[in-house]
């Protein structure tokens, strides 16, 4: 397998970072999904069996790891429109590091009300 | 051989049929995409902002929301889209990083296998639910199951 060589890690600016960070996150999407399915499934054997797992779900833990999962959606679809932009809009290769921005703009828009509102559930009872 | 042949130029490693295989995948991305994007957020806003948000979530809940067919479709599509889409961009993801052929059949093999498990079991639940199980107790059921 033919291996570069070491030290030259290509360093490439927003564009490389947010392909990266789509790809990531797509990913951790994409299991979590599996899962969600799984757990979804519960509903079919009883409901004491869906509310028991369900009620695993409500510690701290789980429900930080809930917040990153939020993130990372929000992220990767708007990001996903960005690209989308990029591919059939006339201007969008030349505004993409502009609607970056936007991405991460929306991103803190939406992430703030949703925090405010998942945290106080987690750590408040 | 005896003597030594080089390719000409540009011409294909491997003589295949040419179809458009990639281009609709592409594609398929970019539209999937974008009815995610209303799907997964609508989700989302309903079972974690509206109401009691993530606190409500248990069995009632769910029943309440797929004894409507409106729901019912919703997060049919949703799963189908979502799988497909995650699906295929794990195939890119693969054929970037495996480098062996062996590994990439087979992690591909994985995939596509637990792709179609999720999709066919999440299917299944959807309309083989019932959201009134007559042996259940009364109080972990949605209010419009008829009394035992
Ligand atoms: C919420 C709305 C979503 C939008 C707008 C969106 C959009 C996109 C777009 C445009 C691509 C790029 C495809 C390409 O480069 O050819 C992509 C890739 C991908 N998406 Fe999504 N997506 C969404 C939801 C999801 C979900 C729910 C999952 C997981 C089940 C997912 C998993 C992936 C993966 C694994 C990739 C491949 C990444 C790569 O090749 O680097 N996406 N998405």
């Amino acid at each position: 397998m033919p291996k570069a060589p070491a030290g030259t890690l290509y360093r490439g600016r927003e564009g490389m970072w947010s392909w990266v960070a789509h790809r990531v996150t797509g990913v951790g999407i994409f299991f979590f999904l599996f899962v969600h399915v799984l757990d979804t499934a519960l509903v079919r054997v009883s409901p004491e069996a869906y509310n028991e797992v369900i009620h695993t779900y409500q510690t701290p833990i789980v429900g930080l790891m809930e917040a990153g999962l939020v993130g990372a959606i929000i992220f990767h679809a708007f990001n996903g429109i960005r690209i989308i932009l990029v591919d059939f809009w006339g201007k969008g290769p030349r505004y993409q590091r502009q609607m970056l921005v936007g991405v991460g703009v929306l991103w803190v828009v939406l992430m703030v009300p949703f925090l405010v509102r998942h945290l106080s559930h987690v750590f408040g009872g | 051989m005896t003597a030594t042949s080089i390719a000409a130029p540009r011409s294909p490693r491997r003589m295949r049929s040419r179809t458009n295989t990639e281009l609709y995948a592409w594609l398929f991305m970019r539209i999937s995409g974008v009815l995610l994007l209303v799907l997964v957020f609508g989700h989302l806003f309903v079972n974690l902002m509206v109401g009691e948000g993530i606190n409500a979530l248990d069995f009632a809940f769910v029943a309440g929301k797929w004894a409507s067919p409106f729901w019912q479709i919703w997060d049919l599509l949703m799963l189908w889209l979502a799988m497909i889409h995650g699906t295929n961009g794990l195939r890119t993801i693969i054929n970037d990083y495996a480098e062996r052929d062996m590994l990439r059949m087979w992690l591909k093999v994985g995939l596509y296998t637990a792709t179609a498990i999720t999709i066919v079991l999440g299917t299944l639940v959807i309309f083989t639910f019932d959201p009134c199980p007559a042996e259940a107790a009364a109080h972990l059921l949605p209010s419009f199951c008829p009394a035992p």
